[in-house]
């Protein structure tokens, strides 16, 4: 037994009325954990109930815990016909399992029901007490974290970055059930709705126990999906990063007593009863005890330093074994990087990161976008209720994915992810990531949090040696050495990633090489297309943009195998249009790369509908695009040439129209740049000429064989330099190419004041300010016209695109200037003659009047001058090594020693002295870089006024940071939660994340007509998930969702029936922030942090 | 601009459009269209108002956009309708997050009426009958019907709360409502005048406007109900003080006893001699105007004659003084002399009630004098 899980109820508040003679309820509540019910006493006549229970106590297995949701059901006592549900919470308990996490879940929640929707409200207290459980061969995996962030969580460093985790389980559809026909709709919603529940758990679960195997303790860009197959079942599959990660005990959260509540103190002493550090060896065991590491500078330096052996033995592969584990991965990945020769790890099979942002240093190369696509019908799984065959259908994409990596001279993918459309019987399964070279350092001892780089090609020696003396001398050598075994000279951060990893005389495909036109050493392609977000020190020049590609096409209907083929035939011709079209707006644009970008192909009954999204940006390095130019066919007609010419002169004026718009001034020419002329010597005088030259300096690295992937239903790289290098050719012979110009030129130009992407960050733009609106809108068209022309169709969809985003600006325009970021597209065809586009983004407002040149500047020149100052200071870490292995890891004097060097704000050092551990070098990076950042904030906000200090309530010292602002009459207001689909809050430091959100919602109606039809219907639901997620977060103590996402919207209509139905999920990391500004005011008034904490919550944008 | 899509193309569109919905986490209400929403326009004319005020040349929009953030918000605006009828609601609420700031101003716009439908229902019976009538207002005022709706709801939940209500009214309505002030206070005088049914519908009455009858329902409210005289009593405000109205009887003494009536008039006059302009016809008319003041003090006992209160002060006393051209000033002086002088009248013993009803008496007139 190895948990107690403790739940009190407390109150309801604004219950609908159930009994109509008196208008009021007799409101009891059922409190439901796995096979256990309890009951409250009915409270009669309210509908604002006080219960006041009693704690009930569920004793339940870890795994149970994991898997299972806690459900509390609200009925109307009924003397004399069955009691009437009011409604259901389900409260994942997950947050509580990890001790970094929350501590209570307490709150208000929603009372919801798939038919009603929400019906009041109800107060839970929630508490887990979890025992130590010696055995090993347990199948829980509590206390391994899981964040949906795609980078690493900012308040945490990674030790290890571990590798692709996956996992997937099957189940029957409770629709599809026998059941399903005798119960009600609110029954099988319900079962539903709780099967989800359950497999998430389990999936969670299942992946926490690979990676404890891995030796990781956390899951990072965790995305779970589902797959409603139908009649063959229910899928439900994730995947994620494993990592080991390492709280960052920095000056703000060491001073937070909020981090620090009573009932957490509580919860964790058993498992820091002994201070003794040699329990490090035993502690692997509990995952649990493995996060009290963090705290504990001896254990976490032993985990990082103590020789390999000596932990192995005493704790054979329990999963934590620590430095086993570094060892472990130590070798497969330098293989890979070398030879590409399959790892002997069941887990390094896919050297993939579901990662799109990446710590400086950790991504060398980047060779373009991989990807896979596969066309499978559902009916002919044998096993439905097995995951074999899903399993091997992936396994069959990530391989080709590989292989596609391979062939573009990479070892890894990165920005990684799968998705499903499914239509009837024919599901399509796509797979989409970035390949790319991989700094091997940070996959064996990377500290990827925000400033790591100094780390690399030191941890190896640790391994072959005892001795401090030896590891300092060894480390030096391998420094040099790490040059003379042939791996180029660093490149600038600001351009090396755009270098190509590939072997230029054996390119995978043709395209352009041109040198560096930043560092003029290597080769970089004409242009870069990729799936990972825009790399935080790369040189940018003007601002980015929102690219879409939008393709429907027609198929004919048709069964089984033949529509599959249909289906299969028709993709490579999808993504070869959508690619055209991207490179079109992108030369349009005057741009050479896309970010993040996302090839969505959806299926339908009768048509395809294929939608691109990326972020546009003209990369420093790469060469300047040439134009656009149309070529006419037949020049014989004059009015022909006329017209070709009239339009040749109209994409020119756009082109530059758009250079001004996104402030792409082109770089000088190196010519114009004496330093740099100097210092290359040769080949200055034209681009033209640089592209055949030899290369001066040939790489050493190695180069193998690629054959190229003879796969049929995908496309994996793009082929549309055709041969021509300046100006992009659009052969305008026929009705398509017509049609894609005309398209182009349709494209509405954003209005003045806007700015989009769907990246996290949007280039050229720095100095945010507070204002974040995150909102989800749907629409959903019908096709009235039955005999639709392929153009006919993509006008419509590219319409339904545009004026979808022309009503966005519109009814955001009150928050210019202001930038949409991480806009993310989602189509359906949910039935034959419907077309649905779901959007979820963020508009964040900036200030305008800075000057974002400088400020970039600034901030780069800043970075820089970090990096050279690790440089100098590289024997910290090892000097603080040696120290605490001497038995004194608390030094005082080395602590603020290392403070002060680091010449930031420093925190008394009574308190900042427990904090001191070996992660202190990687924290004071860390620090740099906020120090970097909130000097920036600090510029920006000289010239803007700032509503937020304004708000700081009166020191009040309450445990959690829950948010309580007071309004004369109604006692406490609803917390502030924001939400947004990005990783950060601007202006604001993430200080704990306390768990993943995680929830599916099913509602239907058979009144449809009376709720404001789909309209109202729709938005009444999306805007109760979005309060059930907000309550959700308020009851962990949190005041904002980062990385949230709507992964699906699934919405199916009988207008004749007068009936409707949804599904919608939603994820995402729930986290307690603190506005900048309240954390300078910290040292001064330590105790005031809980409370700052809320008045920071309790500020709303304007 | 390139967003002048041709408006047949729109309206095709729109037309297919099966679905379309925006929803915000912090939940965008736009303040013009809550107006329009808030004054009963139909979405269609809302739109061409929009249209009209030339917000899709300022934000180079086009139509169907207009539109659909109009039928947007009044989705929003019809799913948080149900929490502003009880606004302590919206502030616990979880469906809609919005800022505090933006709670107050959905309230207060919600709460809030137009002048000239108010005067119609002032003093009128919030009951099923009135509402049903509420179209010939609706026409009369040129305030929308479906705005006239609300309006009487409102005034009838403000009504049915505090009707029953303990302590004072106006804050009663203020805890109740989250209203402001002064959207308090008017509040007030709607449910005082409802309650008591004081008529103000007459002809006599017509040039009267809201504001002149909210203040003397303050000036009642604060004077003559029982919670004016003991803050401590626990009782209603929206009653008059059923002793005091008793009490005014006693008052006829000044003008049944004919030395005092005499004794009267040489105080008010010895003090306003030169000092009115009117003096020769206030001479000549003191005994009228006393007694016209008296009597309606001494009527007051009767339910019926309280909801004369008003026609009578403005039959017995304000147009006799205007027919004689009377300025305000004059009045106001003549008023306070009026009421002052009868402290010096020895035989006069009725001094407190005189004071409590001649406070109000004299505010009321001064307000509700026009010249």
């Amino acid at each position: 037994m190895p948990g107690k899980l403790k739940v009190r109820i407390v109150a309801g508040r604004h219950l609908p009325v159930m009994d109509r003679a008196s208008d009021l309820t007799d409101a009891f509540v059922e409190v439901k954990f796995g096979n256990t019910t309890f009951k409250t006493d009915v409270y009669p006549k309210s509908l604002n109930p006080q219960w006041n229970s009693e704690w009930f106590k569920f004793e339940v297995d870890d795994e149970d815990l994991q898997d299972e949701p806690l459900q509390i059901t609200v009925l109307d006592h009924d003397t004399y016909s069955a009691n009437d549900a009011i409604g259901k919470v389900y409260i994942d308990i997950d947050p509580l399992l990890s001790s970094e996490a929350a501590t209570v879940i307490s709150g208000w929640f929603p009372i919801y029901d798939t038919i009603h929707g929400i019906r009041g409200e109800i107060n839970v207290l929630v508490k887990v007490d979890l025992f130590n459980d010696l055995n090993r061969f347990r199948q829980s995996s509590c206390g391994v974290k899981f964040f949906c962030t795609t980078s690493i969580p900012r308040c945490y460093r990674a030790v290890i970055v571990h590798g692709f985790v996956e996992e997937l389980v099957v189940n029957e559809d409770p629709e599809y059930q026998w059941i399903d026909r005798i119960r009600t709709p609110r029954a099988s919603n319900e079962a539903r709705q709780r099967l989800i529940s359950l497999m998430s758990g389990e999936l969670q679960r299942k992946i926490g126990l690979k990676v404890l195997e891995m030796g990781g303790n956390a899951v990072v860009g965790y995305l779970q999906c589902f797959d409603l197959e139908g009649e063959s079942g229910l899928v439900v599959r994730a995947i994620g990063t494993a990592c080991t990660l390492d709280k960052l005990s920095n000056p703000s959260a060491a001073l937070l007593p909020a981090c620090n509540s009573p009932s957490k103190d509580m919860k964790e002493a058993p498992f820091s009863e002994d201070p003794n550090p040699n329990t490090h060896s035993s502690g692997p065991s509990t995952p649990l005890k493995n996060q009290t590491y963090s705290f504990s500078p001896s254990k976490s330096y032993s985990r990082q330093s103590s020789s390999s052996d000596t932990d192995l033995s005493l704790t054979p592969k329990t999963g934590m074994g620590s430095g086993g584990s570094v060892g472990k991965e130590g070798g497969p990945l330098k293989t890979l990087l070398r030879q590409q020769t399959q790892s002997a790890l069941e887990h390094r099979e896919f050297p993939f990161f579901t990662l799109t942002c990446f710590p400086m240093g950790f991504l060398v190369h980047v060779g373009g976008v991989v990807s896979a696509r596969s066309v499978k019908l559902l009916d002919r799984i044998h096993n439905p209720d097995e995951p074999e065959t899903r399993d091997a259908w992936w396994e069959e994409i990530r391989q080709e994915i590989k292989s596609h990596a391979k062939a573009l001279g990479c070892h890894a993918v990165v920005g990684y992810s799968e998705t499903t459309s499914i239509c009837e019987e024919v599901c399509i399964l796509s797979a989409s990531g970035t390949a790319a070279v991989l700094n091997p350092k940070f996959l064996q001892d990377g500290c990827l949090d925000s400033c790591s780089e100094h780390r690399l090609s030191r941890q190896p020696t640790f391994f072959s040696t005892g001795s401090e003396k030896g590891e300092f001398d060894i480390f030096l050598q391998s420094k040099d050495s790490s040059s003379m075994l042939g791996l180029e000279e660093p490149s600038p951060p600001s351009c090396g990633f755009c270098h190509i990893p590939y072997d230029e005389l054996n390119m995978p495909f043709p395209a352009h090489l041109t040198y560096c036109f930043n560092c003029r050493r290597q080769k970089v392609p004409d242009v870069l297309f990729t799936t990972m977000d825009l790399p935080l020190e790369a040189a940018v020049t003007g601002k980015g943009c929102l690219i879409q590609a939008r393709l429907c096409r027609l198929k004919k209907k048709a069964q089984g195998e033949a529509n599959a083929t249909a289906i299969s035939n028709l993709l490579p011709f999808m993504e070869y249009e959508l690619h055209t079209q991207l490179m079109n707006k992108l030369k349009l644009r005057g741009m050479n790369a896309l970010f993040g970008l996302r090839i969505q192909i959806s299926v339908g009954e009768n048509m395809l509908v294929g939608l691109a999204s990326a972020t546009g940006v003209y990369l420093t390095a790469l060469p300047t695009p040439g134009g656009i130019q149309i070529a006419g066919k037949t020049p014989s007609d004059i009015s022909y040439e006329q017209h070709i010419s009239n339009m040749q002169k109209k994409i020119n004026e756009t082109i530059a129209k758009n250079k001004e718009l996104y402030e792409i001034i082109p770089p000088k020419l190196f010519t114009m740049d004496p330093e740099v002329s100097a210092f290359k010597g040769t080949n200055t005088e034209s681009i033209d000429e640089m592209i055949g030259s030899p290369i001066p300096e040939p790489r050493q690295r190695s180069r193998l064989f690629r054959s190229h992937s003879e796969s049929s239903d995908e496309v994996s790289e793009l082929d549309l330099s055709h041969g021509k290098k300046d100006a992009f050719v659009l052969e305008i012979d026929d009705a398509d190419a017509v049609e894609d110009i005309h398209s182009l030129l349709t494209d509405a130009p954003l209005p003045t004041g806007f700015y989009s992407c769907n990246t996290e960050i949007m280039p050229g733009i720095y100095n945010w300010t507070s204002g974040v609106q995150m909102f989800t809108s749907v629409r959903v068209f019908r096709l009235n016209n039955t005999n639709l022309t392929n153009q006919g169709l993509n006008k419509i969809f590219n319409d339904l695109c545009e004026n979808l985003l022309k009503s966005l600006y519109f009814k955001l325009r009150s928050m210019i200037p202001c930038c949409l970021c991480h806009v993310n597209f989602a189509v359906a065809v949910p039935e034959d003659e419907l077309i649905q586009v779901a959007v979820t983004a963020v508009a964040m407002t900036f200030d305008k009047d800075q000057a974002q040149e400088n400020l970039k500047l600034y901030v780069d020149k800043t970075l820089m001058k970090v990096i050279t100052e690790n440089e100098e200071q590289l024997q910290f870490p090892l000097e603080l090594c040696s120290d605490s292995q001497s038995g004194n890891p608390f030094s005082p004097i080395k602590g603020t020693g290392l403070q002060e060097n680091a010449g930031m704000h420093i925190v008394p050092s009574a308190q900042r002295a427990t904090s001191v551990d070996y992660s202190s070098f990687a924290d004071r990076c860390s620090t740099w870089i906020e120090l970097i950042k909130l000097k920036a904030q600090t510029i920006r906000r000289g010239s803007i006024k700032t509503t937020s200090s304004l708000e700081k309530a009166s020191p009040v010292s309450e445990g959690h940071s829950r948010l309580r602002s007071t309004t004369s009459n109604t006692g406490c207001t609803v917390a502030v939660v924001k939400m947004t689909p990005l990783s950060f809050i601007p202006g604001a430091k993430i200080i704990k994340y306390l768990g993943i959100i995680n929830m599916f919602f099913i509602r239907e109606t058979t009144s449809l007509r009376e709720e404001g039809g789909v309209s109202g219907f729709l938005h009444a639901f999306i805007a109760e998930v979005f309060a059930m997620v907000r309550a959700h977060v308020a009851a962990l103590g949190g005041n904002a969702v980062v990385s949230y996402i709507m992964k699906e919207c699934v919405f199916m209509e009988n207008p004749n029936k007068n009936q409707a139905q949804c599904l919608i999920n939603v994820s995402g990391d729930a986290v307690i922030f603190v506005r900048e500004c309240d954390l300078e005011a910290l040292p001064v008034q330590p105790q005031t942090s809980a409370a700052q904490t809320s008045s920071s919550g309790g500020e709303v944008p304007a | 601009m390139a967003y002048s899509a041709p408006d047949s193309a729109d309206k095709a569109l729109r037309m297919a459009m099966e679905l379309d919905v925006f929803v915000g986490n912090t939940t965008i209400m736009d303040e013009e269209v809550y107006q329009l929403w808030l004054d009963g326009y139909t979405v269609t004319d809302a739109v061409s108002m929009r249209v009209r005020s030339g917000i899709l040349e300022q934000w180079g929009a086009c139509q169907a956009v207009l539109e659909s953030d109009t039928t947007d918000h009044y989705r929003t605006f019809q799913m948080a309708e149900r929490l502003l009828h009880c606004p302590s609601k919206l502030a616990n609420q979880l469906l809609f997050q919005i800022p505090p700031q933006r709670q107050a101003m959905l309230i207060e716009r919600y709460y809030a009426f137009d002048p000239a439908f108010v005067r119609e229902l002032l003093g009128k019976k919030l009951s099923k009958g009135t509402k049903k009538d509420l179209d010939d207002v609706s026409t009369k005022t040129g305030v929308t019907l479906k705005s006239c709706r609300r309006q009487f709801d409102n005034f009838k939940r403000v009504f049915k709360v505090v009707e029953e209500m303990k302590g004072p009214l106006v804050e009663n309505i203020k805890q109740h409502f989250l209203l402001s002030d002064r959207l308090a206070r008017d509040y007030g005088a709607i449910v005082f005048f409802a309650n008591i049914r004081f008529e103000t519908g007459k002809k006599k009455l017509q040039y009267l406007n809201f504001e002149d009858f909210a203040f003397c329902a303050g000036q009642l409210i604060q004077n003559w109900t029982v919670g004016a005289v003991d803050s401590m009593v626990e009782d209603m405000d929206v009653d008059l003080d059923k002793e005091f109205l008793q009490d005014l009887k006693e008052l006829k003494i000044l003008i049944t006893d004919k030395d005092m009536l005499d004794q009267h008039k040489s105080l008010v006059c010895t003090a306003l001699r030169g000092k009115i302009q009117v003096f020769a016809e206030m001479e000549a008319n003191f005994k009228n105007l006393s007694r016209a003041l008296v009597n309606i003090a001494a009527k007051l006992m009767h339910t019926k004659d309280v909801r004369d209160f008003f026609i009578d002060l403005v039959e017995k006393f304000i147009e006799p003084c205007r027919s004689d051209r009377w300025v305000l000033c004059d009045v106001k002086a003549f008023l306070t002399q009026y009421m002052n002088s009868a402290r010096a009248l020895d035989a006069f013993k009725q001094q407190a009630i005189w004071e409590r009803y001649m406070t109000v008496i004299r505010s009321c007139i001064l307000k509700m004098y026009h010249e």
